[in-house]
């Protein structure tokens, strides 16, 4: 095929174009995000919580979440790993994006300041506080098959039933299952895109603030992630608190800190 | 860049079905247990967008997550195990002669296009309307079109977590060859993307060949 003078142009526009955007999503963005939060910093405001559950080891739970609540989930009995999907309230075939959420901004490594979006590009999720900077978008919540290869022949909860059982009591069903996310799970590639876990990233007392950005439905399930290295089966309780979170000022992280996530709301408002 | 023949290379004269799919376009074919599927980029340097579905079974598909964690890297090529929602091998990559293909990065959409590029780009074609198009013939939906295989796109993903769509590494004739371990169905939007190097910003024809199971 012979590729016309006007093509060749068009490709050298965009090419530069996306080099652009690559730079100001890689060099810049990060810079203008802050650290981790301090575990002992930012406590919900007094008369703010609307609902406060306790998530046993390898259970899961469903909620929904009104635009502007948000959901802490915070790990006060030593380290787990909590996964999280979720849906729009009232149209279930809008859900978390776990590709687009990476791709868009950029990166793979969620912390505070970024955002988390569904499939139609509109930002269901902010990050708005976090203590630890390491979470996992890309691998997934653990199966019956992972939990076997990883403990062998025990009867065992895992993350993939426990969102078939959380979608079929929403009266959804496993068509409506997006790929997870998952908070507290420290998985890293190295140069070769090996994936690692890196131990001692996570503490008791860990939390996120996840700001619901419109009505969601969100369910979360509370099982070891698939590559963490410990061997027994035994994850702690997490705690999971609904509620109002203060209104987001003019100069809010997450709605200024990258272009991508000031479109992204531009995409919520319309 | 290292090649990834694996033995033997069938010859596509042998193929059972030969299928030519346009630049931009949506395509979708049945793949039987122990038929090959072999995905061909003709000109090179074009990412083709790849979602299966078990064949009796719609609502058992191809699982980025479970693949990824399968095989414990973010990268796909030869011995690359293909998972399925459910847990189960849907098909084995036999052949690679790129060395790099992509499922982190999923489809490009309409609607994430305008985050990622701009208001303005929303009314260009995408490889979700392509997905949606594709599906819909065979009874199922949008919620039906989960985060995908992209043969041929590289996304190297750095240890700090960054992740970016880079210039492709293949070249004119370069092919993936995927073993079916169950009836599938193969579904393709050949990308149409031309904001980002996927397709170096120029989008090109594909080639799919299928090719009997050994054992007739």
């Amino acid at each position: 095929m012979t590729v016309t003078e006007d093509t060749l142009l068009f490709i050298e526009e965009n090419k530069r174009r996306y080099a652009e955007l690559k730079a100001a999503g890689q060099k810049h963005a990060p810079k203008a995000l802050p650290g981790p939060t301090p575990r002992d910093g930012s406590p919900i405001p007094e008369g703010a919580v609307l609902h406060a559950e306790t998530i046993p080891g390898g259970w899961y739970w469903s909620t929904p979440l009104k635009a502007g609540e948000a959901l802490r989930i915070r790990l006060p009995h030593g380290p787990a790993a909590v996964s999280m999907i979720a849906w729009a309230a009232g149209d279930k075939s809008e859900r978390l994006n776990y590709a687009d959420t990476v791709k868009v901004q950029w990166t793979s490594a969620l912390g505070k300041g970024r955002v988390l979006f569904s499939d139609m590009g509109r930002v269901m999720f902010s990050l708005i506080e976090d203590t630890t900077g390491f979470h996992d978008a890309l691998v997934g919540g653990s199966t019956a098959a992972s939990n076997r290869a990883r403990y062998g022949e025990k009867a065992l909860r895992n993350t993939r039933d426990n969102f078939i059982l959380a979608a079929g009591k929403l009266g959804y069903d496993k068509r409506d299952i997006p790929p997870a996310l998952t908070f507290f799970a420290p998985v890293r590639t190295d140069a070769d895109g090996v994936f690692h876990w890196l131990e001692g990233k996570r503490q008791t007392g860990d939390f996120v603030d996840l700001r619901a950005e419109m009505d969601l439905v969100v369910a979360l399930s509370n099982c070891p992630h698939p590559l963490d290295p410990e061997p027994d089966y035994a994850p702690p309780a997490v705690e999971a608190i609904r509620f109002r979170a203060p209104a987001p000022a003019a100069d809010d992280l997450c709605r200024t800190a990258t272009i991508e996530a000031v479109r992204g709301f531009e995409n919520n408002a319309r | 860049m290292s090649k990834f023949f694996a033995t033997p290379v069938r010859d596509a004269s042998t193929a059972v079905a030969d299928y030519f799919v346009p630049a931009n376009a949506p395509f979708s074919c049945l793949v039987k247990k122990g038929e090959s599927v072999r995905i061909v980029d003709l000109e090179g340097q074009q990412a083709v967008d790849t979602l299966f579905y078990r064949a009796d079974d719609f609502s058992e598909r191809y699982s980025s997550q479970d693949t990824l964690r399968v095989q414990g890297s973010a990268y796909v090529s030869t011995g690359t195990k293909l998972i399925s929602s459910e847990g189960n091998l849907m098909l084995t990559v036999t052949a690679d002669t790129c060395g790099r293909h992509d499922t982190s990065a999923g489809a490009c959409s309409c609607e994430a296009n305008t985050v990622r590029f701009g208001h303005q780009v929303k009314y260009l074609h995408a490889c979700r309307e392509n997905f949606v198009i594709e599906v819909m013939k065979h009874g199922m939906s949008k919620r039906d079109v989960v985060p995908n295989i992209n043969f041929f796109m590289n996304v190297p993903v750095e240890p700090s977590g960054e992740l970016a769509i880079v210039d492709g590494i293949s070249g004119p004739g370069d092919y993936v060859e995927l073993k079916a371990e169950m009836d599938v169905l193969l579904v393709i939007s050949n990308c149409p993307q031309i904001n980002n190097p996927c397709n170096g910003f120029n989008p090109t024809p594909i080639q799919v060949l299928v090719f009997a199971g050994e054992e007739g």
